[in-house]
């Protein structure tokens, strides 16, 4: 609790105070403060609690990596848990609360989990769970649920709006620190496009917390200069709070806007965050790097945190993390810390530096201990002093906090995500990024070039390089002043024995110094094992502070460098991406597009019941009374048909236009049967196979002129169709001079079934429609009502006299309006999905259960269709011996014998008296309906031999309701099998 | 990745669905073996590096295309329209 508001400096609006709430208690802040920050300047250091031993813990950087201060943001279906405090900005009533604690943060009950900790080990889920196994699903794995996981997350629905959003540029900067800023500065000067991206609220990377002077200017103004002379730039855009997560193939980058996750009260009508997808001719990567921690006992304890983040919050923050100091490094960094405080006032008490000879370098007068190492941090939730050990020796420093510096990490992550391998550079102790082509540049730190000087000469060049590949011409680049040149030097430190407490390589899944040399004795030795083994690096941060310090010491174990060691894989995301964000506005309702029919709202008017079928809206039954059940509406609908008049919405149907001298010859290549001796005025039934020769689909299609067909597919398969028929026609037989479209949209089709069918649409068509005139399988243009050029084909699915008259979609709602009027006196009625399906069962038509890409035109029994005289799909293979040996499973019709029992789709077929097994097995029952005009439930069923087997007695089996029903095996037509009323 | 349709200029992948191998030609319905059938219907390359390959631009100009493409560095070589490739390829290619 020793954190305080230094007196000056910082990038806040000390003119403008913020209040916000941790845990039920208020605080104030300044605007331009982070949670971390705010809460360091109120003396709050305890931000959270780890995962697994539930150890107090503290910010440990200052950026995006941040692996211990997570906290739950916002109430109600607004809440977002594991957010980083140390990027979330404040705003005026900001609610937050600490996360995996009870019953609260500053007394944990989970802590005891430390008394048990020898247990808890690397692979403890795995050594622990094993056995009994019938424990795992009853008690094992509801107790690792609860407690496995930091925060919890709302359960509402999320309120808030999110989009999807593609941009274009040549040249692509990631980050905005020196390196991105120059080369987005001298692309842009050049006249390329350029999008630069930062995650940060604000653009400059370590210039926010870097003081130096550039060519004689502050850091800040340098900055501040540079950003207002991009912003004027028409042909720049800066994206700031958006993070670049990926990247992908063909220059394409993924990134996260975060819109307004930093206001309170978004605005709804603007989302809140927004995934952009960049296509860019080059790229530069300035990721910059990340500071590594150092391995040491209890180097979790609040109050010990990077170095570069302690100059983070007193530069950019005007916050000192504390009273007085420790810094330990082990490269300059350290001594930067050490100055930086010094300068702002804070007591700094010694810099341990674990090398023993160290360059000379200016650590702002404060006590240097070269060749020493921290062997003990006093206190629990805080530091209270250190333990020193230099070559035996001990000494005691009070302090209350420290400074740590193992080194630094490039943020490689996107160089590597499309499988390069990083490369490990020994003169910084780190894996920089490698060279992958020249669309894509790794510059300044990620490249491992530290000093600013290189950074800002390192961004120049890539963006004079990147533009001039666009074809622009750059500017001479020009020379750079610092006043920070001294060159980074290191001594790698990676595992501190001396020192006593837990070491902790990977702080937000709690992985030790122990944890990875255990793994590596139980064999886990290649890196990859490693971490999942241990979980090292496969927390929300994706080990980009553990990861280099967790292979190293495996190396260390296994007696390997750390380059032969290597790095686990790099891949999406480098950041949290929420779910919200990737869905975009494809939710709930939006999830994808609904079709309603041209009749949909008529049929709305008669009440209909609706049922989803494919993105179709279809109507399922029309209750007469509110709350009929379909079963009893389906009965009426049938009967009504089959005694009367029904009228049925089948706009669902695929419908394709095909136009062209070769028309005749395209059509008898893709149906099974032929269709070039088709009489215009006439349709036909049509089967099309795939090239294996297992049928694909069916329908009817018209010849409505010499060079004119009208095609119908089964709805399911419209869109896959027309695909078929474009390859055909572009990728096999190009020279066909054919000519085909999708109308299915374009034609409203309504089918008018029953004895009374003719009767009702002679009131409204002017041709004669007398069986002479317009016998069964006619086909022709009609009028209808006077003035409308309709399409009427008399072809008939429920088995009755019945037509499908085809009108423009526009006149489908006026045209049904006017058959309803039109048949009044007939009896008419509107018939649903339900009562076309038990009709159609009832008929023994085979639809999709029978169309079911496993059938055969022999299995179907429709082999006779197959023509012998013409090339067509499917031709060859379906004329293989296996299609015809014995044994096929074809279509027949069941029968239960007890007429009071069910069967259900789905449900096998045995032979009596046999056990269900997949040797027994008979076959499967493919529909199922209640036939009004049999009296009893009927089905089609794919049976083995079936066809020759007509009159067996079978048991069908159900076994999702364990149920045996005896049927005999028929035929599939079981309504005027004679089809004598389809011809009247 | 994106695809360079000779009709809509460069597209992203999720307009188009791919169907494999272009490189098969459907063998002649009055000569051809049932191991030709076999051959043009089943078997199937997985080849590391170069591949040729339909691709139907289906939320696009409905264009079935060819593809020529690196399946390791999933760089696009060339794309031409199915139609233009049947011309230039009229007995399919050859391995």
């Amino acid at each position: 609790m020793t954190g305080y508001r230094l007196a000056s400096g910082g990038l806040i609006n000390r003119e403008k105070s913020v209040s916000f709430s941790f845990d039920n208690k208020i605080y104030s802040g300044f605007e331009g403060d982070t949670l971390a920050s705010a809460l360091l300047a109120n003396g709050v250091s305890l931000m959270g609690r780890g995962f697994k031993y539930h150890r107090p813990r503290g910010p440990l950087t200052a950026g995006s990596a941040e692996p211990n201060a997570l906290v739950g943001v916002g109430h109600g279906a607004r809440r977002e848990p594991n957010v980083r405090a140390t990027t979330l900005e404040i705003s005026t009533g900001l609610v937050t609360t600490s996360q995996n604690c009870w019953p609260s943060l500053r007394f944990d009950i989970g802590a005891m989990n430390q008394t048990v900790s020898p247990f808890l080990v690397a692979g403890f889920y795995y050594k622990t769970f094993m056995w009994p196994k019938s424990f795992w699903e009853k008690v094992y794995e509801p107790i690792i649920r609860a407690a496995a996981g930091l925060g919890t997350a709302s359960h509402e629905a999320d309120p808030d709006r999110y989009e999807k959003a593609y941009a274009h540029c040549e040249v692509l900067v990631i980050g905005a620190g020196p390196s991105g800023l120059m080369a987005a500065l001298t692309a842009a000067r050049a006249g390329a496009r350029v999008i630069i991206v930062d995650e940060g609220a604000r653009p400059g990377g370590s210039l926010l917390f870097e003081d130096d002077d550039i060519n004689g200017v502050s850091a800040h103004d340098w900055t501040d200069g540079i950003i207002a002379e991009l912003d004027k730039n028409d042909n720049v855009r800066i994206f700031t709070r958006t993070t670049v997560f990926g990247r992908f193939d063909g220059n394409m980058f993924g990134a996260l806007e975060r819109v307004q996750k930093h206001l309170t009260e978004p605005d709804q009508d603007r989302p809140v965050e927004r995934t952009w997808r960049i296509f860019t001719k080059k790229a530069v990567l300035a990721s910059g790097a990340e500071e590594r921690p150092l391995v040491f006992g209890d180097n979790d304890r609040p109050g010990i945190m990077q170095a570069s983040a302690v100059r983070h919050y007193v530069k950019r923050y005007g916050v000192s993390p504390g009273k007085c100091c420790v810094v330990f490094t082990n490269n300059s960094s350290g001594y930067r810390t050490a100055k930086c405080l010094v300068d702002y006032g804070v007591k700094v008490a010694a810099v341990i530096d674990s090398r023993s000879n160290p360059p000379e370098e200016d650590a702002g007068g404060v006590k240097v201990i070269t060749g020493a190492v921290i062997s003990k941090v006093k206190g629990s939730k805080t530091v209270s002093g250190i333990l020193v050990t230099r070559e035996g020796d001990l000494e005691n420093i009070d302090c209350d906090f420290i400074a740590m510096s193992g080194g630094w990490n490039p943020n490689v992550h996107l160089a590597c995500q499309l499988g390069t391998k990083p490369v490990w550079d020994e003169t910084i102790a780190a894996f920089v990024a490698p060279e992958t082509g020249s669309d894509f540049l790794s510059v300044g730190a990620v490249a491992g070039r530290f000093s600013l000087t290189e950074c800002l000469k390192d961004g120049a060049e890539a963006g004079a390089k990147a533009s001039k590949a666009c074809g622009h011409k750059p500017k001479p680049i020009e020379h750079f002043e610092t006043s920070s040149d001294n060159l980074f030097s290191i001594e790698p430190l990676w595992n501190i024995e001396q020192s006593t407490g837990k070491a902790f390589i990977d702080f937000q899944n709690d992985v030790t110094s122990k944890d990875v040399p255990l793994a590596a004795r139980e064999g886990y030795r290649d890196v990859e094992l490693t971490k999942r083994y241990t979980t090292l690096g496969m927390a929300t941060d994706q080990g980009k502070l553990s990861n280099i310090n967790g292979l190293a010491i495996l190396a260390g174990a296994t007696g390997r460098s750390i380059a032969q060691v290597g790095t686990t894989t790099f891949r999406p995301f480098y950041t949290p991406v929420s779910f919200g964000a990737l869905a975009g506005a494809n939710r709930g309702q939006h999830f994808r597009p609904v079709r309603k029919t041209p009749v949909h709202n008529w049929a709305q008017e008669q009440g209909a019941v609706f049922v989803e079928n494919g993105l179709w809206l279809r109507a399922q039954w029309f209750p007469q009374q509110g709350d009929e059940s379909w079963f009893t509406a389906m009965k009426r609908e049938v009967k009504n048909t089959r005694e009367n008049v029904g009228v049925c919405d089948v706009s669902t149907l695929g419908k394709i236009d095909l136009q062209g001298p070769d028309a005749a010859e395209f059509m008898n290549r893709l149906y099974c049967n032929g269709f070039k001796l088709l009489q215009v005025g006439k349709a036909r039934y049509g089967l099309m196979l795939r090239e294996d020769g297992i049928v694909f689909d069916d329908g009817t299609a018209s010849r409505l002129a010499e060079d004119h067909y009208f095609i119908t597919t089964t709805t399911a398969n419209a869109g896959p169709v027309m695909t078929h028929m474009e390859f055909c026609h572009q990728a096999l037989w190009p020279e066909f001079d054919v000519q085909f479209s999708s109308v299915s949209d374009q034609w409203a089709q309504l089918a008018v079934a029953g004895p009374n069918a003719r009767k009702t649409l002679q009131k409204l068509i002017a041709e004669d429609l007398s069986n002479e005139a317009f016998p069964f399988m006619g086909a022709q243009t009609v009028t209808v009502a006077g003035s409308i050029k309709g399409r009427l084909f008399r072809i008939s699915f429920s088995g009755e006299l019945a037509y499908e008259l085809a009108v423009p979609a526009d006149y489908g709602d006026s045209v049904v309006r006017a058959i309803m009027a039109a048949g009044k006196e007939f009896g008419i009625l509107p018939y649903g999905l339900e009562a076309l399906s038990t009709m159609r069962i009832e008929k023994g038509h085979v639809a999709g259960g029978e169309l079911n890409g496993t059938t055969t035109a022999y299995d179907l029994g429709l082999g006779k269709m197959m023509s012998t005289k013409k090339d067509y799909i499917g031709r060859a293979l379906a004329a293989r011996e296996a299609f015809h040996r014995d044994g096929r499973w074809n279509v027949v019709g069941l029968l239960p014998v007890d007429k009071t029992q069910k069967i259900h789709s789905g449900a096998h077929i045995l032979n009596i008296e046999t056990k269900p097994s997949m040797k027994n097995d008979q076959g499967y029952v493919t529909a199922v309906a209640f036939s009004p005009m049999v009296g009893q439930w009927i089905g089609l069923a794919l049976i083995n031999d079936g066809t020759n087997r007509r009159g067996d007695e079978v048991e069908v089996w159900d076994a999702l309701r364990d149920s045996y029903v005896r049927a005999k095996i028929c035929d599939p037509v079981f309504y005027d099998k004679e089809h004598v009323k389809l011809h009247a | 990745m994106r695809i360079n349709c000779p009709y809509c200029g460069p597209r992203p992948n999720e307009e188009f669905n791919v169907l494999g191998d272009a490189t098969k030609t459907r063998p002649d319905a009055d000569k051809a073996t049932a191991q030709d059938w076999l051959d043009y219907v089943y078997e199937r390359d997985n080849p590391k590096g170069r591949l040729e390959e339909y691709w139907h631009h289906a939320s696009g100009c409905r264009n079935w295309l060819v593809v020529k493409r690196n399946t390791v560095t999933h760089e696009v070589y060339s794309v031409v329209a199915a139609r233009d490739y049947k011309k230039t390829h009229p007995e399919g290619v050859k391995k």
